[in-house]
């Protein structure tokens, strides 16, 4: 029960739901960046939600299979090949032994999840087999997959091809993305001025986004209260005493480009933050390709968790269809 | 000291407990932070205490923020009666300063740097004082070091020096951040050194290196068999001067998972050091002789 990687695309990782309790020693909880697509690829080919599967960046890999499984591909609009046979994304599809699994190109979005009934039974580090390249922990090795990789697979119970998530129950980012934030952290370090022109500047995703953060550009520097540094910060007005740093939260260096701070963070550092993204949000952060634009919109606590709630919701309804 | 309780986004609350760092800052955020955790409320999911705040991470579908950001400020006042005490361990870490490898890489990053003509040790000796690089070198190894948080990458201890404030020194970080920095670096940024515990993206300004690996999942050496991390918050650190053939030579028992750093076990008492910080950190010090 096992694949061969014929040919790894741009940047295709083992991930699952993460490694949660060991942020306070700088190990992020890492695992699928849109955690609503990973599940639902999962939900299609009969595994549990939280089975690993592989996140792909941009371009797809090239997987020989050397056993008969359930497929399903889910998130960015990748569309998958058997044998050079295109399937639909959002649906389960089979692929028999001997079969090669390839993409066509990107149509929309950056991420696709590919789940495989059994999911990927590399072993665990930490509770987990997200890969984390940094610390060298899950995955293969503790990296991305390589050509010539065996990925081995777990015991599944075939289920029929055929299930389908509905184009209304799937979710990319429009055009431009609005991103929620909440305001909080360090906030009240920026002048009121830069706290509106945080929110009025249209944004473009920069080349530096990756599991770790998404850079945004495009805005005007952000203008800081003044004040004599604290003891311990640094010289600069975007220094604090090094702290934790929220998931979702967004750190600005030098008041010039804000990073949003994703599943692989680094647990904390010297950068104010203005606050962070809504966790409803957060899964479509991983969507945005590079040059997309941009708006970030202030929301309350109570739109947050009226968000969070509408997520739920949508998952419940997926489960729902799916039975 | 003025504690600021704010949320970071829906599934965090942020305890800054100063905004200027200091030990009574570090302790009292390690008390509430402890409070916290022995509170057991529920929807908690991770604690991260740091080095004058810290953060609790929740699930706003078990509680709802106002409720726990309440919790956790009733926590307040058992933090600030706690005993400012620690039982600990004294660890020497050698260190090869002004080693060829982070030489190579913050010559590749000088542009980045205030001060291109020079080096970073070049730089933080003059704005800190010092006639020269071994002046300074001296003043950063004489005196022991607090880990007052674990974080950033696997593994990395942030050190607060163990002397007077206007003894600190103090050194910005670098103008952009470098994209490599050698693993096992000792760096330098505000008033914190660091020991970069795996190889990757930086500010902090370099010193030296350690052959003394801190983070390892495959947990080859025997310090490292209980846990993949070694540092704990609390640990007090005593850096150790190399030359290139103690580097080589430790490095080699590393490499034969044979290499077994000084330790020994004592207390640390806050209020005895800020009665007497020279005689508390000879104490400190001895204590790793007779181990």
């Amino acid at each position: 029960m096992s694949l061969k990687v014929i040919q790894p695309g741009l940047s295709t990782s083992i991930q699952d739901l993460g490694r949660p309790g060991y942020f306070h020693l700088g190990i992020p909880i890492g695992g699928a960046m849109d955690r609503f697509a990973m599940r639902v690829a999962n939900m299609l080919v009969g595994n549990p939600e939280g089975a690993a599967g592989l996140e792909v960046v941009f371009m797809g890999p090239e997987l020989l299979f050397e056993s008969d499984a359930l497929v399903a591909v889910t998130g960015a609009t990748l569309p998958a090949k058997v044998d050079g046979v295109v399937q639909d994304g959002w649906t389960a599809f089979a692929v028999k032994a001997g079969q090669t699994l390839s993409f066509d190109f990107l149509k929309s979005g950056a991420r696709a999840y590919i789940a495989i009934s059994g999911g990927i039974d590399t072993p665990t580090a930490l509770g987990s087999r997200s890969t984390y390249p940094i610390g060298a922990l899950g995955g293969i090795e503790g990296r991305n997959i390589g050509a010539g990789d065996v990925i081995p697979l777990g015991e599944a119970d075939m289920i029929e091809p055929g299930l389908n998530v509905p184009a209304e129950l799937r979710r990319l980012p429009g055009t431009p993305a609005e991103l929620r934030v909440l305001p909080g952290l360090y906030w009240h370090r920026l002048t009121p001025a830069a706290q509106q022109g945080f929110f009025d500047d249209d944004w473009t995703v920069a080349l530096e986004a990756d599991r770790m953060g998404y850079r945004f550009k495009g805005g005007e520097p952000l203008e800081f209260v003044d004040r004599e540094q604290p003891f311990g910060a640094g010289a600069d007005p975007s220094n604090i005493v090094d702290g934790c740093y929220s998931y979702g939260s967004i750190q600005v260096p030098g008041g010039l480009e804000p990073i949003v701070l994703h599943r692989d963070a680094v647990s904390g550092g010297g950068y104010f933050t203005l606050g962070a993204i809504i966790s409803a949000d957060m899964d479509l952060i991983g969507q945005l390709q590079p040059h997309t634009p941009v708006k970030f919109r202030k929301v309350d606590m109570n739109e947050a968790i009226e968000a969070r709630a509408e997520r739920k919701k949508m998952l419940a309804a997926v489960r729902a269809h799916l039975g | 000291m003025k504690t600021r309780y704010t949320y970071g986004g829906d599934e965090h609350i942020y305890v800054e407990i100063d905004d200027e760092m200091s030990l009574d800052a570090f302790f009292k955020s390690l008390s509430m932070s402890n409070a916290v955790r022995d509170a057991n409320i529920k929807g908690v999911t991770e604690i991260c205490p740091a080095n004058a705040s810290f953060q609790v991470r929740f699930d706003p579908d078990v509680i709802a923020p106002d409720e726990m950001m309440k919790k956790v400020q009733e926590l307040e006042h058992k933090a600030g009666d706690a005993e400012k005490r620690l039982k600990t361990r004294i660890i020497e870490i050698p260190v090869y300063y002004q080693d060829p490898w982070t030489h190579e890489t913050l010559m590749r990053f000088r542009e980045r740097h205030q001060d291109p003509s020079g080096t970073d040790l070049d730089y933080a000796a003059r704005i800190n004082g010092f006639d020269s690089v071994d002046g300074f070198i001296e003043a950063h190894h004489s005196q022991p070091w607090f880990v007052s948080m674990v974080g950033f990458v696997a593994g990395l201890p942030f050190l607060y020096q163990l002397v007077e404030r206007e003894k600190q020194l103090q050194v910005p970080k670098y103008l952009r951040p470098r994209t490599d920095t050698p693993k096992l670096t000792v760096g330098y940024g505000g008033c914190f050194s660091c020991v970069y515990s795996v190889r990757g993206a930086g500010g902090y300004q370099m010193f030296g290196v350690t052959p003394m690996p801190i983070f390892d999942p495959e947990q080859k050496q025997s310090y490292l068999k209980d846990f993949m991390v070694f540092f704990k918050p609390g640990d007090i650190v005593k850096w150790k001067p190399i030359d290139r053939a103690e580097y080589d030579r430790i490095l080699a028992e590393v490499e034969a998972d044979t290499y077994v750093p000084r330790i020994a076990e004592v207390d640390f008492d806050l209020e005895a050091f800020n009665a007497d910080m020279p005689g508390t950190n000879a104490k400190l010090m001895e204590a790793l002789n007779v181990a």
